[in-house]
């Protein structure tokens, strides 16, 4: 089970909004490469992990996304709870606003709703792993296209911070891969049988 | 440290803690590790003990005994106040 604590993992407070930035964050918060879908992915691959050490890893780095996707939900909501129509609008959030007023939902900027087609859970521990690897990637790739769009330090801050656990994410997942090399010396043929 | 500093202190001792969890994940048997995440985690308890004594509960469940504040009286972390 999960004990919810109430705290940010990484303080947000935004009081001067920035609703592009906003908009682009979503992608964090239900694209494919978000926060949500990384802790869906961890948390559902743990189940078939083969070794102690990675199953652990990935149920703590699971843990630990869906601290980050508050996160991302909280500048959401912070940046678009008092946003007028007008700048809602020149940032290209009427779409949101039709849909979801100035609620946080899990879709990418283009409005594309998250879904579970995001993810794998392969059965097979290297595809999975070397899956994780990739989308710490291209999470820390995401984070700095936002980061590219701003110099607002309440935003650069957090974003700074979430930056960071991509790269410590890869490093143990990059361990985690050592860790199949050593148990699995032989090609993954044949080995479901 | 007023409301705030201890927070910030929680969240700077929670955080030394959940990268040494992470660390020791993939290697259990680094005995320094387990040392440093023994005194760090011993420490985040001491300092959570504190704010919730003074401030209320942090976490729900039955993980926060505590008589002071309420759990759904304190903000939200989303919250701006």
């Amino acid at each position: 089970m999960w004990i919810y604590q109430k705290k940010l993992e990484f303080p947000v407070r935004i009081s001067n909004p920035d609703l592009t930035v906003a908009k682009a964050l979503m992608a964090q918060y239900g694209g494919p490469d978000s926060e949500l879908s990384a802790g869906m992915r961890y948390l559902t691959q743990r189940f078939t992990a083969p070794d102690d050490r990675i199953r652990a890893t990935l149920n703590d780095i699971g843990t630990e996304e869906i601290a980050h996707w508050e996160m991302i939900g909280t500048m959401i909501l912070q940046s678009m709870e008092n946003a007028p129509l007008q700048e809602l609008e020149r940032a290209g959030l009427i779409g949101h606003y039709a849909m979801h007023g100035r609620a946080v939902y899990p879709s990418d900027p283009n409005g594309v709703p998250f879904t579970a087609s995001y993810i794998q859970s392969t059965g097979d521990p290297i595809a999975d792993i070397a899956e994780d690897m990739a989308a710490e990637q291209k999470a820390r790739a995401t984070y700095e296209h936002v980061m590219d769009l701003t110099d607002n330090e309440q935003y650069l801050a957090p974003l700074r911070f979430l930056r960071e656990r991509e790269i410590v994410h890869f490093q143990r997942f990059s361990e985690c891969w050592n860790i199949l090399k050593e148990i699995y010396p032989e090609p993954a043929r044949g080995r479901g049988r | 440290m007023d409301r705030c500093e201890l927070m910030n202190r929680i969240s700077e001792v929670e955080f030394v803690c959940v990268e040494l969890n992470l660390y020791l994940d993939t290697h259990p048997g680094d005995t320094a590790a387990r040392n440093d995440y023994y005194s760090y985690s011993t420490l985040l308890r001491e300092l959570i003990t504190q704010y919730e004594a003074e401030y209320g509960p942090l976490m729900g469940f039955g993980n926060s005994p505590t008589n002071v504040g309420c759990w759904v009286c304190s903000d939200w972390p989303w919250e701006k106040n």
